[in-house]
């Protein structure tokens, strides 16, 4: 990729990024938080292409590269069951019976 | 890297997903939907990455996913509300492990790259290892692991040198033809090893912002990846979550008054919390009959839950006992410190688990003004988020942080396990004000009691 193509992709992205929370209130702070950790868990498929394009010979390379697939997939779902537990826990006064233990 | 229309497009697509779930996440109205929305993007994104050209190891990838998936999916159902932050830490350390090990196989591997992509892959390298290490410390000490904040001599020095080492060598075999081995290893040893150390001595109380701040680490070095693998989806969701990470904990530490920079460089120690004046008076101890009675005949309640009712499992009957003071008319609110609980926000999941609607709850801004109103405020197991200290004692360590004044209430109960002092170790004056009264118990069983009596003066 063009090295000034990537710096216009990162300063957009680091923009966006602000904006998109900006005026999130107090009580979304820690699902939100949980929910960034979800989307950066996306380093899977970094993992995989570095486990993908390793040398099948090389027993170092398919170990880390094992560990990073396994390690990005647990960041991933992990990510996911939590921020979702969480979310599912908001509910307005019509639905509170709803509310699990 | 990929010339796959196809595969390209996808990412696109998943990269757009991500970012409107995470804008979707920002209101309570359409959290839900964003999370899911998001989900359905990861799964796409892994599932199109196996047609990447030239892949090999496929069996060994899968393996990979569905152990690391199934082990923390298993886990992240099971786990209790009350020690989500710490599950939070850990799955980010994750995705910074994977970050630095994609590092560590294009060393190994000796890809050659440009100067710029060189540096982005070394400096990956350090941030995911950090967020690696580091998270795996936060956890420990969420756990209760690891209670004690451990402070190396000369603490700051050595935290600058190590970076400088780490870095000066993560260069050099960034820039080397075909790195030996051996220095891969010391290289990752080290990044690892400054993880460690920075957080260290970093006290339990300022560990939300910790992980937050790990969090957009993981994101910063996910971004840079990006950079080393060609992938624009990783460097657009790398560096969303490295920016809005970032001002998420600015917000966090805005809200416990700690500037980032004292949190890191300067923590919170036993010597600066003994530092503040000691408190005059004594502590008075109500019977669970006498804060019934204040309650029930009183007009206005607000609650102050901490995370001592959290861990006593006690937000249900919290709920319950405020069901029925507003059955015999008595108006209830729940005031919630930005840092209520472990993390900004947690106490709110934690009550709304409980059934407790959002308009009984309110933020510090909302309800400071009506304490002067309120007959009762009700502390339950917090402390240091009600100690006038912070408003009046300048040479107290949490001098400044924003407080909710239950103090000015007609009456103040706490409901508290002991006499210690808070999670900061700070004494609190609340307690030995002339209207506050001491319910000792665990939350748990005090408020069951309550109840009791309540019911009793009903009928």
């Amino acid at each position: 990729m063009d090295g000034f193509t990537a710096l216009y992709i990162f300063m957009l992205a680091a923009f966006t990024g602000y904006e998109v929370i900006s005026r999130v209130p107090v009580i979304l702070h820690t699902p939100l938080m949980s929910g960034s950790n979800f989307v950066h868990g996306v380093v899977l498929i970094g993992a995989m292409a570095a486990l993908g394009h390793a040398d099948p010979d090389d027993p170092v390379q398919l170990l880390i590269g094992f560990l990073a697939v396994f390690l990005g997939a647990a960041n991933a779902a992990g990510g996911y069951v939590v921020t979702e537990r969480m979310l599912g826990m908001f509910k307005t006064r019509e639905g509170k019976e709803g509310g699990a233990k | 890297m990929t010339s796959n229309w196809f595969i390209n497009a996808s990412y696109f697509g998943v990269a757009l997903v991500f970012i409107l779930g995470l804008k979707a996440m920002s209101s309570p109205v359409t959290a839900r939907k964003g999370i899911i929305w998001a989900g359905f993007a990861m799964i796409a994104a892994t599932v199109v990455t196996f047609f990447l050209p030239n892949l090999h190891n496929i069996g060994l990838m899968v393996l990979a996913i569905v152990l690391g998936g199934g082990l923390a999916w298993w886990s992240g159902k099971v786990v209790k509300m009350t020690d989500m932050p710490q599950m939070v830490a850990i799955y980010n350390g994750m995705g910074g492990g994977a970050a630095a090990g994609i590092a560590a196989v294009e060393l190994v591997r000796g890809v050659q790259h440009s100067a710029m992509v060189s540096t982005l892959l070394v400096l990956g390298a350090i941030i995911g290892s950090v967020a690696f290490s580091g998270s795996c410390v936060a956890f420990a000490k969420l756990q209760g692991l690891m209670n004690k904040a451990i402070r190396l001599p000369y603490q700051n020095n050595v935290n600058f040198f190590l970076t400088l080492i780490t870095f000066g060598i993560g260069l050099t075999i960034g820039y080397a033809d075909s790195p030996g081995g051996f220095e891969i290893f010391l290289f990752f040893a080290l990044a690892l090893a400054l993880g460690v150390v920075l957080v260290l001595p970093i006290g339990g109380a300022d560990m939300p912002v910790v992980i937050s701040l790990l969090n957009a680490f993981t994101g910063l070095a996910v971004g840079f990846k990006g950079f080393v693998l060609g992938n624009p989806a990783l460097i657009v969701a790398g560096i969303v979550v490295g920016a809005s990470g970032t001002l998420l904990t600015q917000l966090m530490a805005k809200a416990m008054n700690r500037p980032i920079k004292n949190i890191i460089f300067a923590p919170l120690t036993g010597e600066a919390a003994e530092s503040g004046a000691e408190v005059e008076g004594t502590m008075r101890e109500a019977s669970a009959l006498d804060a019934a009675a204040l309650m029930r005949y009183g007009q206005k309640v607000i609650i102050v839950p901490g995370y001592g009712m959290a861990v006593a499992g006690a937000q249900h009957k919290v709920w319950e006992m405020a069901q029925l003071l507003e059955e015999g008319g008595v108006e209830v609110a729940f005031a919630i410190h930005p840092v209520a609980g472990r993390m900004p926000g947690h106490m709110n999941v934690l009550l709304a688990e409980a059934g407790v609607p959002y308009d009984k709850i309110f933020d510090l801004e909302e309800i400071n003004a009506d304490f002067a109103q309120a007959d009762v405020a009700l502390v339950i197991g917090a402390n240091d988020v009600v100690n006038p200290v912070a408003r009046t004692d300048k040479s107290s360590p949490i001098y400044g942080m924003p407080i909710l004044n239950a103090d000015l209430a007609q009456n103040v109960i706490v409901v508290k396990r002991g006499k210690g002092a808070g999670y900061s170790g700070i004494e609190n004056a609340l307690f030995y004000k002339e209207n506050c009264r001491m319910l000792y118990g665990s939350a748990q069983s005090a408020i069951s009691e309550v109840i009791t009596h309540v019911k009793a003066l009903e009928a």
